[in-house]
């Protein structure tokens, strides 16, 4: 029994090389293009070492840490979405047939298992959202559901988070709750290490492959003190306790429109958050028209055709689009699937061009309906 | 025979008011018959009557040379029609048609009128029916403008 | 090797891969809208309720959501009503008969009039809206004996519009059913009624507080309908709606027929006037 061991830096390559003489396609986290990536990874060579990242409301850059850290930056460009649930997807292709027929031959992926090293706490509960999504309700996305089975996940604790990050007000971090096989802390004082802890069987048998190395106090301590300042250095904060009644309460606040001036409706937020789901369907014809593929391609609330009837549009307004996007996430979602739709891992901050944070204009709508709820308290007396 | 009190008193738009106020109307109004097709009130005409519509179907038509006549509106057993009386220059706006053999009790508008002029409370009372029926008409002449079933536009 | 991750989702039948269904016989209902009958080709009858839909595929033009207009007692051939209004449509209603079409499903939520047996049944069906109510007219005049007073309400734009005569016939002579029908305009040789079906509300013969309405037709008219219907006396949980977004998958995947918390594919199309009111008010929601 494995339940929590000592991995140094060469226990850590042994964990990659032992998923991978399992046959899991292991991927990490890497440096491309100035930005940090999920990739296939293979040795530490291809982690981000000594890498942080800077990020803030339309604000991403990498940095110099001036140490050894392995994951000593916050949230990647992309979360592990596209791995499960791939921007494009063909779902089956129609051959036409004699006499107005057509066959359908439904795509099959034979995906290979995906081990995932690295994954950040919110992306970790991401994952469980999709799931809940995607796979728990009447009908599941078989494909989705094909490419998840049998997964396996070294979650991380964020040790570095950025400006942008609210996992702790969310409660999915900074430290891995549930959902990974292993999670490690890793520990940069004295010695580089890593504390890794069993989250499944699975997980425990992994780690009992590799070099036992007992867990001493001081590590537990080192670790608990990792989670503690990352959460104290969290850039942002959002409440939800009031969530859904108070976003549904502002669906008429003119604050939407005042966001709607700002916003540029490009889909950036929606392209890179976690949790984001919608997709739309399209036919893709070869030029004798004979040969019809489908496919699922993501969409966003923030384009126009997402609310099209005929040739209107249910969401014309920039603002509605806004509205149904936070308030989808923040309220609906918790109707829908019992969870918030964020988890706080701050993309849509860092990666909106028009640097808009849905923090802060959480925080603008509560103000102005506390103001409201003030008005009428007023007239009462 | 059923006196026009009488009749006043069972139809739904005049229904509840007392009966003297009744016999005041009543004052003002005689039964009439319009076989299929007779006209009731013509587009361009002075327009003095009103009407409770007893048995049958009255068609509001309007006529226009690249569209031909077309019905906007029918009228049916216990409707009342006709408010051009109400309003200057008390010329009707639309045509009536009998679609059917038509019952009706006919009132003559500028005895309303003068009764309403003279009696401000029977003015009122009167006064709020017809606008209840006319926010209708007007609520349904919008909602038919929508053209809700039309090509989608 | 079994990985205990966060969940172990099922792995099951893709819902977005269609069923070819073979085109039986296709009927002119009026100059833009046809009715469709499907037989499956190696497969099982698509049993549904009433007020369901399907996912209807136009091979090489795309998918639509529309509504099943046959008897539920009866799903094969599957019946489908459509109006000729844009590129899917289009090739629906074009499709001859021994043509191929795919279909997804059946999706949503029904009528269920069964929850009105022993009190009145009111329907109101606006323009293309009296198809979807048709499988739950169909199985009510089965069971007429069940309910009180069974009332339709029928609006279409013009009398050259109304949609399945007979049955509008055979419902009023053989089922007891009160049919009254009105268009919005009409030439002069039309003998019936003109003006909006939300007139026909104020004198139709039901007894409010023992009601169960049903109401199908563009969103307009049904909330002018369900303000009639209160004005009458009908709680607003006893009203259903049938409600109109933009879907794409029918399985509660894709997101795009949202309505603050409902996914309209799933939890509706049909909802009572209850949980919708106060989200039809808000614009653009
Ligand atoms: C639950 C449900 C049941 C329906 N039942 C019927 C029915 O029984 N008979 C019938 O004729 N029509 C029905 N409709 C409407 C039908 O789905 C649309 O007319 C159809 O989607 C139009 O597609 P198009 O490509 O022909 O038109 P386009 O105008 O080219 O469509 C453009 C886009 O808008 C969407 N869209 C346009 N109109 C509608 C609409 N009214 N509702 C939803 N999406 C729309 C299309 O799917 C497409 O994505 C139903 C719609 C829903 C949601
Ligand atoms: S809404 Fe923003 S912060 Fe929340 S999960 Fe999505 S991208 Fe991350
Ligand atoms: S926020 Fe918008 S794009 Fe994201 S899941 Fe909700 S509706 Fe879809
Ligand atoms: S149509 Fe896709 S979620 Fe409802």
């Amino acid at each position: 029994m494995a339940e929590k061991s000592i991995l140094d830096l060469c226990g850590l390559q042994g964990l990659i090389d032992a998923l991978q003489g399992r046959g899991y396609a292991v991927l990490g986290p890497t440096v491309r293009d100035g930005a940090i990536v999920i990739s296939e990874i293979s040795t530490l060579d291809d982690l981000p070492r000594g890498v942080a990242d800077e990020q803030d409301a339309g604000h991403y850059r990498l940095r110099e840490r001036g140490d050894e850290a392995l994951f000593g930056y916050a949230a990647p460009v992309q979360s592990a979405k596209p791995v499960f649930f791939p921007a494009d997807e063909m779902l089956w292709r129609g051959r036409r047939g004699p006499e107005g027929g057509f066959t359908v031959e439904p795509a099959q992926p034979q995906p290979s298992p995906v081990a995932l090293l690295g994954l950040r706490s919110c992306d970790l509960a991401a994952l469980s959202v999709h799931d809940t999504v995607l796979t728990s309700r009447g009908l599941v996305d078989a494909r989705y559901a094909a490419r998840r089975a049998d997964t396996f996940i070294v979650a991380v604790t964020c040790a570095d988070p950025a400006g942008t990050c609210f996992c702790a007000s969310m409660g999915t971090g900074p430290r891995p709750l549930a959902g990974y096989d292993i999670a490690l802390t890793e520990l940069l004082e004295t010695e580089h290490r890593f504390l890794a802890e069993a989250g499944s069987p699975v997980g425990e048998d992994l780690l009992a492959e590799l070099p036992p190395r007992a867990v001493t106090s001081d590590d537990t301590a080192a670790a608990d003190d990792v989670v503690r300042t990352a959460t104290a250095r969290m850039g942002r904060v959002l409440r939800t306790d009031d969530m859904p009644e108070m976003l549904y309460a502002q669906a008429r606040s003119p604050h939407w429109d005042e966001v709607a001036e700002r916003c540029l409706a490009c889909t950036n937020c929606t392209m890179v958050c976690p949790t984001c789901f919608c997709t739309t369907v399209e036919d893709v014809s070869d030029l004798s028209g004979d040969v019809d593929e489908r496919h699922r391609v993501w969409d966003s609330c923030f384009s126009q055709e997402y609310s099209q009837l005929h040739t209107n549009f249910v969401r014309a307004s920039t603002g509605a689009r806004y509205r149904q996007w936070v308030t989808h996430k923040l309220a609906a979602w918790i109707d829908q699937f019992g969870t918030s739709g964020c988890v706080g891992c701050g993309r849509c901050i860092t990666w909106c061009p028009a640097a808009i944070d849905i923090t802060a204009e959480v925080d603008a709508l509560r103000a102005a309906s506390q103001q409201t709820a003030g008005g009428q308290h007023a007239q009462h007396h | 025979m059923r006196s026009i009190t009488e009749l006043l008193h069972d139809s739904p738009f005049f229904a509840g008011l007392p009966d003297p106020v009744l016999e005041q109307l009543a004052g003002c109004a005689r039964t009439a018959r319009f076989a299929e097709g007779q006209m009731l009130f013509s587009a361009g005409q002075p327009a003095n009557d009103f009407y409770l519509v007893r048995h049958g179907r009255v068609a509001i038509e309007l006529h226009n040379p690249s569209r031909g006549t077309i019905t906007l509106d029918t009228v049916h057993d216990g409707d009342v029609v006709g408010w051009s009386w109400l309003v200057p220059p008390y010329l009707w706006t639309f045509d009536a048609r009998a679609a059917a053999d038509t019952s009706a009790v006919e009132f003559d508008g500028a005895c309303l009128r003068g009764k309403c002029d003279a009696d401000p409370a029977l003015g009122y009372a009167l006064m709020r029916r017809v606008s209840h029926v006319m926010y209708e008409r007007l609520q349904a002449a919008r909602v038919q403008m929508l053209d809700m079933y039309g090509a989608p536009m | 090797m079994t990985a205990a991750t966060t969940q172990q989702p099922p792995v099951s039948r893709d819902p977005m891969v269609p069923r070819p269904f073979r085109v039986v016989a296709s009927h002119l209902d009026t100059d833009d809208t046809v009715t469709l009958s499907l037989e499956p080709m190696g497969s099982d009858p698509l049993v549904f309720a009433p007020g369901q839909f399907t996912m209807l595929h136009a091979f090489g033009v795309g998918e639509v959501p529309i509504s099943i207009c046959g008897d539920p007692t009866r799903p094969d051939p599957l019946m489908h009503t459509i109006r000729d209004v844009g590129n899917v449509t289009h090739a629906l209603v074009s499709a001859e008969v021994g043509a191929v079409v795919g279909v997804r499903g059946p999706y949503g939520t029904g009528w269920r009039p069964g929850d009105g047996v022993g009190g009145d049944l009111l329907m109101v069906a606006g323009g293309i809206g009296l198809a979807p109510l048709r499988p739950a007219l169909l199985e009510v005049a089965s069971r007429r004996d069940e309910y009180d007073r069974v009332v339709l309400l029928y609006g279409a734009r013009s009398p050259a519009d109304i949609l399945f005569e007979d049955d509008l016939r055979r419902w009023a002579d053989e089922c007891r059913i009160e049919v009254a029908v009105t268009v919005d305009y009409a030439p002069p040789e039309w003998d019936g009624r003109v003006g909006p079906v939300t007139t026909l509300v104020g004198r139709a013969g039901f007894d409010p507080p023992r009601t169960l309405a049903l109401v199908c037709g563009p969103e307009i008219m049904m909330t002018l309908t369900a303000n009639a219907l209160l004005g009458r006396g009908v709680a607003p949980h006893r009203m259903r709606l049938s409600m109109e977004r933009n879907m794409k998958c029918g399985a509660g995947l894709c997101g795009h027929c949202q309505l603050r918390e409902f996914f309209l594919c799933v939890d509706g199309p049909v909802l009572p006037y209850s949980q919708l009111a106060p989200l039809l008010d808000v614009r653009e929601l």
